[in-house]
């Protein structure tokens, strides 16, 4: 049970980090607007070449 | 090019015929049979859809397409006709508007924030931000989707913002720029420090929860002396930063209202957190007895939620409201060499020479230079009879101009213009006015103190009879009576009526309000717009039919109202009208079809005709005012031979509403600018008591009867638009603005309908109701458990383990209560945008 005098204080000294990491986020403002990114992530973003997807996809489109 | 089979058979042969089997590849809609082009692999119903689509193509984002979540096609973004699509948007690089719009970052970029009509899925979302690859020059494009709006950040010297805003107008979304505004600010500012306060609370609960849960093991097993004494400090420690850190929001606030002698809602909260730590300290420090600083780091942190929760639905109505104004750019029409030229009203100084157009707002307070007009001044006065103005007088920013144009001297721009110093006022008499401690919160704080006093009582009861015993029923009574249902109650079931209240178009600013609705007092109502549809009709016509024509066909030439009214009598195709006279003073003339027609009221004709009116007409005429009427006399040839009767006719669906209001509680009564036979009249017509409507009412008069009936009701309820009404809606207990109104009106009242009528004001005491009754059911469960729990935990019958199973029934029995009035989902207020695709 001993382990406690140093589990306790490390647990705690992790919250306090936590914390921190959690007000430097909310002051940053990346809780501002909690309702864009949670749509944004729904698409992957393929960096193809202007044209190139287009193509593709335009010729799956033809097709009756 | 999708093939469909579609069955519709066109039998209106005006309507072109529309290809039944052809649909755009960008909008889905049918294509008109003569846009089709057989060579080409598709096909587009229009202009705009083929601009769209090549820019959508030509940059590689054609999975757009696939994006469109089911049901939704392009078509629902934005309707393109060939006017809309050539829109230069060249505004947008004046001078002036950078000045007014837009800021410049450090590193040198522009930054801007526009309005998009026109979000309505993920799939735009992605499509708007995807700009920069469109358009070199643009190098950020943030949406946010709740407020439909974007934050774009351009190179001001590769790319103008009005190459910008013609993009994203092709691409079907239409922007339009919205001011900084600093209450936003403050309210993103406030946002983050709830949150702060929420993190830390949030962090210092757990901790401090699982300390409490190894303390509580210990004494059912062994635990060193040493040990329980570390787990006394750290819970000490942990609870002391959260009461002086995020709990310090209390501290204050109740100091606050002690050296300001006001009741407050803190007192009592900081009163229960004050009392539980002195004695949990004092304990620590003793080395025995109770500490509290888990309870007390959890009832802060609940506390926190529940306002922030509140907050963010009310911020949510606030902005929405403000966004109607901050996104109207206004223009004016500024002389340069004796032309005129579009510039934004910001652009306008004191001494410009303006022309201002018929059926434009007056941009800035100014005096005639030259013309004479009408002008519908109702928003500062209330009267919503039109005034003349001429060359030498002054007219205010912010009326209407509905006659002839005219040109003007700005005299005061800006915050220097009269209706802007009305709103100064209004709005701080807003601030000013005393919150109203809510009920609930008062009864949360001495819940905290009896629960305080009750587990002393209980300690010092057990430690003389059973003193083995005493420690573990004070520790039971304390953990099931954790306030948290109380806490989260009220703030939930109001954020629950607000979002409901915001998907009916009706905002509320303050939660407050809705527990001053939920009983029941007087309504004083804003006759025009309310009870009346607000423009003017023939109701009567005494005298030949064959002479409408003549009338209509004259009338049609003005845009008074009056005019407008008698213009809708007849069909006047093939009347002849010419040399017509509009004179300022009330009245029009001229010759149709060959005959010398006069319309116009009393004075118009005495001067007019110069011969007396017969007695015949003069009592017809009485008649009609004595009705509530507006009489207006035509003359043809000079002689009087006709009377009609122009009145606001009353809403169809107002008997039914205010009936309705009346078995809820609610008398009603009437304070209009108007002219009091006017106003009688309306009152007869909807069985208002006589005796309470009252006409030719001036500002002040409405301010002394609205703060007159403060003393005989419980709740006075003014409904209003004019700027002339916000000093009452201010004074009232909830003052409602309607749709339309002035910028004052909604500063000053805490609530804003976005439909005009009375059916608005009907579903708001609904809700209001509503609200009140999900707020007392709350507290009456969470009160009745916490009578039941600390009854069995004082008299022995459960042990803390039992207590700390049962204590969270309570808080998720008010959860889901609260939130049984309407879908979980209601919670969330809806964007803007027309139409979720989601």
């Amino acid at each position: 049970m001993s382990v406690l005098y140093v589990a306790l204080p490390v647990a705690l000294l992790l919250a306090v980090a936590a914390v921190v990491a959690f007000v430097y986020q909310a002051r940053s403002g990346q809780f501002d607007d909690l309702e864009t990114p949670p749509r944004r992530i729904l698409f992957d973003d393929c960096e193809g070449l202007p044209g190139q997807s287009s193509a593709a996809d335009m010729a799956e489109r033809k097709e009756p | 090019m999708s093939i469909v089979s579609d069955t519709d058979v066109n039998l209106n042969p005006a309507v072109p015929q529309v290809s039944a089997t052809v649909r755009c590849v960008h909008c889905s809609l049918p294509v008109p049979a003569g846009l089709v082009d057989e060579s080409s692999d598709e096909q587009f119903c229009c202009q705009g859809c083929r601009t769209a689509w090549t820019l959508i193509h030509s940059n590689g984002l054609a999975q757009w397409y696939q994006m469109l979540p089911g049901g939704v096609t392009a078509d629902a973004i934005g309707r393109r006709d060939s006017e809309q699509q050539s829109r230069t948007f060249q505004e947008f690089d004046d001078p002036a508007f950078e000045e007014t719009y837009c800021r410049i970052d450090p590193s040198g970029t522009s930054r801007v924030t526009l309005a998009i009509d026109g979000i309505h899925c993920a799939a735009c979302v992605w499509l708007i931000e995807k700009l920069p690859q469109m358009l070199p020059g643009v190098v950020r494009i943030t949406v946010n989707w709740a407020r439909a709006n974007a934050v774009v950040v351009w190179d001001r010297d590769k790319v103008a913002l009005s190459q910008i805003a013609r993009l994203l107008h092709q691409l079907g979304y239409t922007p339009c720029p919205v001011r900084e505004s600093d209450r936003e600010l403050r309210r993103q500012a406030e946002n983050r420090k709830h949150l702060v306060r929420i993190g830390i609370a949030a962090a210092a609960a757990g901790n401090n929860m699982l300390i409490a849960a190894a303390l509580y093991l210990g004494m059912f097993s062994y635990m060193s002396a040493g040990m329980e004494w570390l787990l006394r400090i750290a819970s000490c420690v942990v609870g002391m930063v959260s009461l002086l850190g995020p709990g310090r929001v209390f501290l204050r606030g109740a100091w606050n209202a002690v050296v300001t002698r006001t009741p407050h809602m803190d007192l009592p909260v900081a009163l229960g957190l004050t009392v539980g730590s002195v004695a949990g300290l004092v304990n620590t420090v003793r080395g025995s007895g109770e500490i509290w600083f888990d309870s007390l780091s959890v009832l802060v942190f609940l506390l926190l939620t529940g306002r922030w929760i509140q907050f963010r639905q009310q911020s949510r109505a606030a902005d929405s409201v403000e966004l109607l104004f901050r996104m109207t750019p206004r223009y004016a029409w500024k002389l340069i060499e004796g032309q005129p030229q579009k510039v934004l009203v910001e652009s306008v100084r004191p001494g410009d020479e303006l022309e201002i157009r018929v059926g434009e707002l007056i941009p800035v307070d100014a005096t005639v230079t030259d013309g004479a007009t009408l002008v519908n001044e109702s928003v500062l006065s209330g009267e919503s009879v039109p005034v003349a103005r001429q060359q030498g007088q002054a007219v205010a920013a912010g009326t209407l101009n509905i006659q002839s144009p005219i040109r003007v001297r700005a005299d005061a721009v800006g915050d220097d213009t009269r209706i802007s110093q009305i709103i100064g006022l209004v709005e701080q008499a807003a601030l000013e006015k005393p919150a109203v401690v809510q009920w609930a919160n008062r009864v949360g704080g001495y819940f905290v103190v009896i629960v305080i006093a009750l587990a002393a009582l209980t300690l010092a009861w057990w430690l003389r009879f059973d003193p083995s015993a005493a420690v573990d029923r004070t520790i039971a009574l304390l953990i099931v009576a954790c306030p948290c249902a109380l806490a989260l109650a009220t703030p939930l079931a109001i954020s629950v009526a607000i979002g409901r209240a915001a998907r009916q178009q009706i905002m509320i600013k303050g939660g407050d309000v809705l527990q001053r609705l939920t009983g029941s007092g007087l309504i004083w109502l804003d006759k025009t717009g309310t009870l009346t549809r607000g423009d003017m009709q023939v109701v009567q016509w005494h005298g030949a039919e064959d002479l409408k024509p003549l009338a209509a066909a004259l009338e049609a030439t003005s845009t008074h109202p009056v005019a407008r009214a008698l213009a809708s009598l007849a069909d006047t195709g093939h009347c002849r009208v010419e040399s017509v006279v509009h004179d300022p003073a009330g009245g029009i003339s001229g010759v149709v079809d060959g005959r010398t027609v006069h319309i116009g009221n009393e004075a118009f004709m005495r001067a007019q005709l110069n011969v007396s009116e017969q007695a015949r007409w003069q009592r017809m005429a009485e008649n009609i005012l004595e009705q509530g009427y507006t009489p207006i006399r035509v003359a043809v040839d000079n002689k009087i031979c006709a009377v009609a009767a122009l009145g606001d006719q009353v809403r169809p669906d107002a008997p039914q509403a205010i009936r309705e209001l009346r078995r809820r509680g609610w008398q009603i009564g009437i304070l209009s600018g108007d002219h009091q036979h006017i106003v009688t009249r309306v009152a007869n017509q909807l069985g208002i008591d006589p005796a309470r409507a009252r006409g030719g009412v001036t500002p002040e008069d409405k301010i002394s009867a609205v703060k007159q009936s403060l003393t005989g009701h419980d709740t006075v309820v003014m409904v209003g638009d004019g700027v002339n009404d916000s000093a009452a809606l201010a004074a009232a207990s909830a003052g409602i603005a309607v749709s339309n109104g002035a910028e004052a009106s909604l500063a000053a009242a805490p609530v804003y309908l976005g439909r005009a009528g009375l059916q608005p004001i009907l579903e708001l005491m609904k809700v209001s109701q509503s609200a009140g009754r999900n707020i007392r059911l709350g507290l009456g469960i969470s009160l009745a458990y916490n009578v039941i729990g600390v009854t069995l935990a004082m008299s022995g019958l459960i042990n803390p383990l039992m207590a700390a199973v049962l204590m969270p029934i309570s808080s998720l029995t008010v959860v889901a209560v609260s939130l049984g009035s309407g879908k979980i989902g209601e919670v969330e207020g809806e964007p803007s945008g027309p139409g979720d695709g989601q």
